[in-house]
């Protein structure tokens, strides 16, 4: 197993708050890594710092593909990011409410396709073909996620679950080396949950590393190969789901006494 | 205190609602639980009149509102948080809980109220002055409820409240419902995926399946329904 993302000592502040504080996170490849912790913790900062969304005040963002060795992200704008080989989706969820569900996923696929690149301005046979196997391909995930009945349906159309599969859709059109997903479970249903872990777990046998952040703790437990825990920016606790299952500070700071884990 | 009669809604040509029945008295805690799709969160907007039915009558406290826009309904007393938190980004905190009390004039209820969102949730209290778009997703969360709780409603119409919420706070927020309906006096009608947690703080509880009541009973008998654990309980 080879290091896909390294963060050393990643910070961020925002004014007076310090959202994240010297956070130390690896991923190597085909794992399931989580980061969990409370609400206001830093999780979705952490995302926003490694994808270009903010520039962290200070640490560092490496990343490991078979393209690519270990390449400083610090400073690329997100959309470099997701050409080097990251994908995010988000909490709050960003489709195109108005554009088709093939179209949203076809929309990620753009910044893989060469016509991408030189522009649409030579609409050669070339561009054609092109834009054939974008549909192919977006088609293909659709059928991967089980999107593909609802593919010419307005994404406003869909169920919030099936809009946060929607989201992983588009992620997953970008080809990542690693997939990042903010709460994909939240507001499914307990059985949309299960067909999520099922996807979600069937993407990391076909090699798929992931780093998940979610307070399904069910989910979590089942899918994870490791978990780190944040808390007012710092990393409380890493290891594994056993591990932190039984953390005192885990337990007393996030899984509170009850935990149905 | 409100009553749906013969409630059927549409997007487009769908018929989400056909024909919805259901009564909520005051002081309850009423709860509808249903699969994705079934038409919750359809029948909380078409009580709110954001989506509007298209036949039978929502009436509330002896009114027919279906008619009447959505505004005239948040000013008598039934409010609204809807699923997916729709605060507005760009004000503050601050900002966003007076936005609740927009329609009320008793200034030293509203002062009332706003210690009382800040003791249920103090983060919002320490943040007032940040923008509600830069806040994490579960104080988003926070800070929706807490605006509808700004507008004193008589009924509260909550869509999965516990979306987006840690482990710990989850159960904290139902406590919390429970402590509103029981402090405030607030009728509250929830929605939620997580079935069990609404089950056990509500009176009764309706089931939706493809836009029909299929059951409704006692909360506790809901929960011991063998046909209920399975296909909503999770057990
Ligand atoms: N742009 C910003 N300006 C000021 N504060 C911010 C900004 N972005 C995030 N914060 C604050 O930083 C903290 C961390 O937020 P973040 O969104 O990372 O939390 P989270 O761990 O994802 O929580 P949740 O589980 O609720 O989604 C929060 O208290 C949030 O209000
Ligand atoms: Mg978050």
């Amino acid at each position: 197993m080879s290091l896909i993302l390294d963060v050393k000592k990643l910070s961020m502040r925002f004014g007076g708050i310090h959202a994240l504080t010297d956070v130390d996170l690896q991923i190597s490849s085909g794992e399931i890594v989580a980061l969990i912790g409370p609400n206001g913790a830093g999780k979705t900062t952490f995302f926003n710092c490694v994808t270009g969304i903010y520039k962290p005040t200070s640490g560092d963002v490496l990343l490991n593909t078979p393209k690519t060795k270990n390449i400083r992200l610090n400073g690329l704008k997100p959309n470099q990011v997701t050409i080097k080989g990251m994908a995010r989706t988000f909490q709050n969820i960003r489709l195109f409410q108005s554009m088709s569900v093939l179209e949203n996923v076809m929309i990620g696929r753009h910044c893989r396709t060469k016509s991408f690149i030189f522009g649409a301005a030579f609409r050669t046979k070339f561009t054609r073909e092109e834009e054939q196997q974008t549909i192919e391909k977006s088609y293909a995930i659709l059928q991967k996620i089980g999107l593909e009945v609802s593919a010419n349906e307005l994404a406003s159309n869909l169920s919030y679950g099936e809009q946060r599969r929607l989201e992983i859709a588009r992620a997953l059109a970008t080809e990542p080396a690693l997939l990042l997903l903010d709460e994909p479970a939240a507001g499914m249903n307990p059985q949309e949950t299960q067909d999520l872990e099922a996807l979600i777990l069937r993407l990391q046998q076909e090699g798929q590393a992931i780093l998940l952040i979610e307070h399904d703790m069910k989910l979590v437990m089942n899918l994870s190969h490791r978990i780190y825990v944040l808390d007012y920016g710092t990393l409380i606790a890493t290891g594994t789901p056993q591990e932190i299952r039984n953390n005192p500070t885990v337990i007393k700071a996030y899984l509170g006494e009850g935990a149905d884990a | 205190m409100l009553k749906l009669q013969d409630v059927h809604s549409f997007y487009g040509n769908i018929e989400a609602l056909k024909g919805i029945n259901l009564e909520i008295n005051e002081g309850e805690i009423i709860s509808l639980i249903g699969a994705n799709g079934a038409g919750k969160s359809t029948t909380l907007m078409s009580i709110s009149n954001i989506v509007s039915p298209r036949q039978g009558s929502v009436i509330y406290q002896g009114e027919i509102i279906n008619t009447k826009p959505p505004e005239d309904i948040v000013k008598m007393g039934l409010c609204q948080v809807p699923e997916g938190r729709h605060i507005f980004p760009h004000l503050t905190v601050r900002e966003n809980l007076d936005m609740g009390a927009f329609l009320r004039d008793d200034k030293d209820g509203i002062r009332k109220d706003l210690d009382y969102v800040y003791s249920l949730f103090p983060i919002l209290k320490e943040r007032s002055g940040q923008s509600g778009g830069t806040l994490s997703g579960g104080e988003q969360q926070m800070l929706a409820i807490s605006r509808a709780l700004m507008s004193r409603p008589k009924l509260l119409l909550l869509d999965e409240p516990s979306m987006g919420l840690a482990p710990i706070i989850i159960a904290q927020i139902f406590d919390i419902i429970k402590q509103i309906n029981e402090e405030q006096n607030t009728t509250i009608f929830l929605v939620e995926q997580n079935a069990n947690q609404a089950l056990q703080i509500a009176d009764r509880a309706y089931v939706i399946e493809n836009g029909k009541i299929t059951m409704s009973d006692n909360a506790d008998a809901l929960m011991s329904n063998p046909d209920v654990q399975k296909a909503y309980l999770g057990i």
